[in-house]
């Protein structure tokens, strides 16, 4: 009796502490994503300063530059702007961008009328002000000193800076202004590496195990294969880099900082996980089903291409998934071939350089500007999602594909 | 259908293999020159839409004039940084590569501070206060020539007019040139001001720089990564904690974090392009003669890197924290640019 009471005791207990651990597991993810939500989030917005723009008559204004134009409309709003030191504070509210915002305004001014206020992209200083990342202390806050401040009270005093969406962050790649930087370039870098990735390891991976599985002989030498592939899952990412830089960049003299090179140095790290995902979904196939295959007069490949093949498809997708987005999140190996750099022009072809989302989330991390915070944040957000967006395809095509028996 | 589809990868091969050429200049290289380096390959490439933006990978000095010396041609890069001057070694490895020509520029300086926390004391260092709370070997007793293990744990250990505060200081490892600038500077400085362990220097060398330049290994010092951000958090989060990084991020971050006084002098910026502030380093960039023709835009980008908007006095660099040169010396790096000179070493 006694015996049995301390069982029951030993198993609420039990029931307490795995409660606990989930609890504990669940507290942590949920700190880390309200902290990565909570600083990101102020990424997606931008601040814009409104600018009354006033142009000269259509017919004066074939000969219009349009650096010295917009700096006059500034001034305009600031008639008490004379000294140099003073206008160069006035602009140096705005972004580097706003002077090509003005440019792309001008090109339309000749198909529609173009004054009134506009708003054009304010300087990152002025954005963590605005959005008070940075507080205020008495005249200054931050890199915002009081002579700049004055023109940033008038602006907020007339309502002339505004909170909106950011259009750089999505549309662009990356910059050395925090207002200008976007993850675009990465992550279109990231999808050419990834596409590459699956196209080389996916079908070497799948012949692989279904050679392994079903037409090798089971011998000494087959068993070290198969050991061999087990360990080479767990080799560590950045070895895999010095891999593709010795093979892909050194051998084959391929581009450095190139998606096709980080797609196939990342192709040779996912093969692993498919094979073994693809060799244990062949496995599970019912062999009665072959058996009957072969029994209607079915050849061995006939067999393995029309039935054991698309009956292992689901289990072969779900751990092809699964690696690729082990992959996607990888920085280690694309290190070593040259995408850990700082580029400026969105990747047209896998052959230009580019970054990749993970990388791009590091370079971040480590700029001086503070403005990249929450950039750095925002993208993580955005690699997050991605994430959950492929896991979530496997759980779907698991669900949906799998055959019960 | 799989017949096409093999042929289009056969092809696509065929036609990567042809694909030596390179269009945008590379460039590799100092963390510390990565943030300056880079809004320059960004302008260049928006001012000169007839060329690409320079791609440029921050691989550490050391690193990137390893890559930079590895030999000629298109896989290997154009241009590297550096936040030390390149050394004799380096010099013959690229020789023996190949790379004979290097055209050697200078842009400015960084300094680097002693920081803490905005809500912190304030606090007036010597470098003999930063050796001997940092140092792993420091003199010990009234006799020269003696040292033992590092004891002090609070900065009134070192010096009895500090405050009895606990040394706590984040810095970077080892690894890192920040580091390195810091020792070979502020450490050398301070150790030296003990007049036995400078007379030390003429008799045993090694044993003087091992005592000079050897950070303490018991907890003291804190090494907290390549990341300075991480360091400012952490001083956010610890006002009686220090640390060390570079200027610019004392600059982006001055709402939260404050110099420390070092020898009588704030690190400001003016402190350090006159010159009083001394712990302050050169920052480089070499480039690789002999790729100038075949890759295109590396003469363009060079004078436009030298030019008076870039890195004068009011240039756009010196709004990201870069300290300028003074005038005769950015004359003379603006003329180097101009007529390809060779490196003097």
């Amino acid at each position: 009796m006694n015996n049995l009471s301390q069982r029951n005791q030993a198993e609420r207990r039990f029931k307490i502490y795995g409660s606990l651990a989930v609890l504990v597991a669940i507290t942590f993810l949920f700190v880390l994503l309200f902290n990565i939500f909570s600083t990101g989030i102020s990424a997606f917005k931008a601040s814009y300063i409104g600018v009354n723009i006033n142009l000269p008559a259509q017919s004066e204004r074939s000969d219009i530059n349009p650096r010295k134009e917009f700096k006059r409309q500034v001034y305009e709003m600031f008639p008490q702007v004379k000294t140099r030191s003073d206008k160069r504070n006035l602009m140096s509210l705005f972004s580097k961008g706003a002077i090509y915002e003005f440019e792309e305004l001008l090109e339309n001014s000749n198909k529609e009328d173009i004054n009134g206020y506009h708003w054009f992209l304010a300087h990152a200083d002025v954005d963590m002000y605005i959005k008070g990342t940075v507080e205020r202390q008495g005249n200054e806050a931050g890199r915002i000193n009081p002579s700049r401040m004055q023109y940033v009270d008038v602006l907020v005093e007339q309502n002339l800076i505004k909170l909106q969406a950011n259009e750089y962050l999505l549309h662009s790649a990356d910059s050395r202004e925090p207002e200008l930087a976007g993850i675009k370039g990465a992550i279109i870098g990231s999808f050419y590496a990834i596409l590459i990735a699956f196209i080389v390891s996916f079908p070497l991976g799948v012949l692989s195990a279904l050679y392994m599985e079903k037409i090798a002989l089971k011998n000494k030498f087959s068993n070290t294969i198969e050991t061999n592939i087990n360990n080479l899952a767990a080799v560590p990412s950045i070895v895999f880099g010095l891999l593709g830089l010795a093979i892909f960049l050194n051998f084959f003299s391929l581009p450095r900082s190139a998606p096709l090179v980080g797609g196939l140095t990342l192709a040779v790290m996912t093969l692993p996980t498919i094979v073994i995902a693809a060799r244990s979904a062949i496995k599970s196939v019912p062999p009665s089903i072959e058996e009957a295959s072969i029994g209607l007069g079915a050849s061995r490949i006939q067999t393995l291409l029309n039935f054991t093949l698309p009956l292992a498809m689901p289990g072969i997708m779900t751990g092809t998934i699964i690696g690729i987005a082990r992959a996607l999140g990888e920085t280690a190996p694309l290190l070593m071939i040259g995408m850990v750099a700082f580029v400026v022009d969105v990747p047209g072809t896998p052959l230009d350089p580019s970054t990749a989302l993970p990388v791009q989330i590091f370079l971040w991390a480590d700029s001086p500007e503070r403005a990249f915070v929450e950039r750095t944040s925002a993208a993580i957000m955005v690699l997050l999602i991605f994430l959950v967006l492929l896991n979530l395809l496997a759980i779907y095509l698991r669900n949906k594909l799998e055959k019960k028996w | 259908m799989i017949r096409s589809t093999i042929l289009t990868i056969i092809f696509t091969f065929i036609f990567i293999f042809d694909l030596s050429a390179r269009e945008s200049i590379s460039i590799v290289g100092s963390s510390t020159v990565y943030p300056f380096s880079t809004t320059v390959a960004e302008e260049f490439g928006r001012k000169n839409a007839s060329f690409k933006s320079p791609i440029v990978e921050s691989t550490g000095s050391g690193g990137g004039l390893k890559l930079f010396c590895s030999g000629l041609g298109p896989n290997t890069p154009d241009i590297t940084n550096a936040s030390r001057r390149i050394k004799l070694k380096e010099i013959s490895l690229c020789k023996s590569n190949g790379v004979k020509d290097i055209i050697e520029i200078k842009i400015g300086f960084d300094g680097i501070v002693f920081a803490n926390s905005k809500n912190g004391i304030d606090l007036e260092l010597t470098t003999k206060d930063i050796y001997l709370a940092l140092a792993k070997e420091v003199p010990c007793g009234a006799q020269d020539d003696v040292t033992c293990e590092n004891q002090s744990k609070l900065w009134s250990d070192v010096n009895s007019e500090l405050p009895e505060l606990p040394i706590m200081v984040y810095g970077p490892p080892p690894t890192s040139g920040t580091r390195d600038a810091f020792v070979e500077i502020a450490m050398t400085d301070g150790c030296n001001s003990i007049s036995w362990i400078k007379d030390l220097k003429k008799k045993n060398k090694n044993e003087w720089k091992k005592l000079c330049r050897t950070i303490r290994e018991d907890g003291k010092y804190i090494e907290a990564g390549e990341n300075d951000n991480l360091i400012i958090q952490k001083l956010n989060s610890n006002k009686n904690s220090f640390g060390i990084f570079g200027f610019s991020f004392l600059d982006q971050n001055s709402d939260q974090v404050k110099g420390t006084k070092i020898n009588g002098v704030y690190p400001t910026f003016d402190a350090i392009a006159i010159g009083d502030y001394k712990i302050s380093r050169s920052l480089y960039f070499y480039v690789k003669k002999a790729h100038i023709g075949s890759i295109p835009g590396i003469e363009e980008f060079l004078t436009h890197f030298v030019s008076e908007d870039a890195i004068g006095e009011d240039g756009y660099l010196i709004d990201k924290g870069l300290i300028p040169l003074p005038e005769d010396e950015l004359l003379r790096y603006e003329n180097d640019a101009k007529s390809l000179a060779n490196m003097r070493y």
